[in-house]
């Protein structure tokens, strides 16, 4: 059963130093909250895992949280450059940052594997492209049936998987919808999990093409309401595509993102 | 009314080649822009799908991420990331895919990855590959929206994120890529189009009050140009306050 935790006791229970730390969500119901505590907490050489690194990578590299990026998109939608992703391939700053790049159908397909407790997972992807030569979790495999050449990636079993949802209930059954991502093959590939939500209530309403995560299979729950601002949660907030437009200057200055950070670590708990 | 942008022109070529009805994977950004803009005017029935995986989406505002509430509560269907890759992209359904590109080469193939220096160390790191290495394989046929200059259209790509032609005529079927590949590149100049013997990009089309000197210029190779070159007209009335309207929508959804 799943442990009613808050933020900051659920952090530190699940995610250590050196972890591998999945944060899922595709542009919608992104973890920032999570992400936030983690930075607050000063957890050092995680390794994380990301189809759309996004502004809440941005953060956490900037932040020397991280020692290597699995991902497959690194960019703030709509907007351009993630500049603190950029400023720690391109120039070290404020550390080195180790890659392992894919792309979104190899991502996909990797946690799907993980879930699956499979080793690897098949697809027809990347053949002719430069990623092969550049990331080893991706081989060439023969059809044991047909002999055709397809593209085998290692599946992704990460330490820690934390995803954002709309709400659980006591038990930390835990229901989410609209657009769903990866998030169930993140909690189900991993060795642990940690989900935010909006709201815990009482009983949770059927909703159409809802996904629900059985509290057993759910290490513990932290409520974190607006938890994924500045992306958004489908009934609850909308994207806030200023707050994006808003991360660039930001992010584009050393300073400024050193004020940012001071900032977010002061701020107990909250989301900003 | 009649005062428009070379980027305006870009995405109302872009539009145009978009057939009604068709069902396409799109990109954030210019194609994004773009593939609205052609349901707005032409095109009404043309089938939006989104990495995200939302299926059918009707937007009415343009979103700015591919991952919008927009995309997700006007779809006709939402589905996993795994599933929009795996039974949806994946054998074939999808009849367009619409893309950009960081560079892109004689043959059409587009780097999304790094620019200059070494893979380790770039000189510039892009975003990389998202959706689009699977997106230019096996949808149906491929269409890239760039604006053209000489740092964008090179001779040969840095990184090959996503393959177009390889190396050339023969290189698709070699790979096992079952889609077409890309077969018009779109930019605020005019539009190239895979030359059906040697596959290289040709200039086929200007847009209204460009040179073909404009466009070689703007090209890091030798560029070939089509025996007849045709023009595109400029965007209409219509199909200007269509596309401010659209911008117009995302602006007041940011308000």
């Amino acid at each position: 059963m799943a442990e009613l935790l808050s933020l900051s006791e659920a952090v530190e229970k699940v995610v250590h130093d050196g972890d591998s730390v999945a944060f899922e969500g595709f542009t919608h119901l992104i973890p920032f909250a999570a992400a936030h505590e983690v930075i607050r907490q000063r957890r050092r050489d995680l390794t994380v895992i990301r189809l759309t690194p996004d502004v809440i990578f941005d953060q956490l590299i900037g932040a020397g949280c991280v020692r290597k990026l699995v991902f497959s998109w690194g960019g703030n939608p709509g907007v351009g450059s993630l500049h603190r992703f950029r400023d720690a391939v391109e120039n070290d700053w404020p550390a080195p940052l180790e890659l392992e790049e894919h792309s979104h159908a190899g991502m996909a397909n990797r946690f799907a594997a993980g879930a699956s407790n499979l080793p690897f997972a098949v697809l027809r992807g990347y053949v002719g492209t430069d990623l092969p030569a550049r990331t080893p979790s991706i081989k060439p495999i023969e059809c044991p049936f047909t002999g055709e050449q397809l593209t085998a990636v290692s599946a992704l079993n990460p330490d820690v998987g934390v995803i954002h949802a709309q709400r659980a209930d006591r038990e930390g059954n835990v229901q989410l919808w609209g657009i769903v991502g990866v998030q169930k093959e993140t909690v189900l590939a991993s060795e642990r999990s940690l989900v935010t939500v909006e709201e815990i209530v009482d009983e949770l309403e059927p909703v159409p093409g809802a996904i629900v995560l059985p509290h057993w299979t759910v290490t513990c729950v932290a409520e974190a309401p607006n938890g994924a601002h500045p992306s958004y949660a489908q009934g609850y907030y909308d994207r806030d595509n200023e707050a994006y437009r808003a991360w660039d200057p930001i992010a584009r200055d050393r300073e400024k993102f050193q004020q940012w950070l001071e900032e977010i670590c002061a701020t107990e708990g909250a989301n900003a | 009314m009649s005062e428009f942008s070379s980027d305006d022109f870009m995405t109302v070529a872009a539009a145009r080649a978009l057939r009604n009805g068709v069902t396409l994977f799109v990109g954030i950004g210019l194609p994004s822009t773009a593939a609205n803009l052609a349901r707005r005017t032409h095109a009404p029935d043309l089938v939006l799908i989104y990495e995200s995986g939302c299926i059918g989406s009707k937007p009415t505002t343009l979103p700015l991420s591919i991952g919008d509430g927009e995309l997700a509560v006007t779809a006709d269907s939402v589905v996993s990331v795994p599933e929009i890759f795996n039974y949806w992209l994946q054998p074939g359904r999808i009849e367009v895919g619409f893309l950009g590109a960081a560079q892109i080469d004689r043959y059409a193939n587009i780097n999304t990855t790094v620019i200059g220096g070494d893979y380790d160390k770039p000189k510039v790191r892009l975003p990389g590959a998202g959706g689009a290495p699977e997106i230019a394989a096996l949808c149906g046929e491929v269409i890239v929206i760039v604006r053209q200059n000489e740092r964008t259209f090179r001779e040969k790509v840095d990184f090959v994120t996503s393959v177009g032609y390889g190396d050339g005529p023969g290189s698709r079927e070699k790979l096992g890529l079952p889609g077409k590949g890309p077969i018009k590149v779109i930019t605020d100049l005019g539009v190239l189009e895979p030359d059906p013997e040697t596959c290289e990009l040709t200039m086929t089309q200007l847009h209204e009050g460009v040179d073909i000197e404009q466009a070689k210029e703007a090209t890091a190779w030798d560029l070939k140009v089509a025996d007849e070159l045709a023009t595109t007209g400029p965007p209409s009335a219509e199909e200007l306050t269509a596309l401010r309207d659209l911008l117009d929508t995302q602006k007041a959804a940011a308000a």
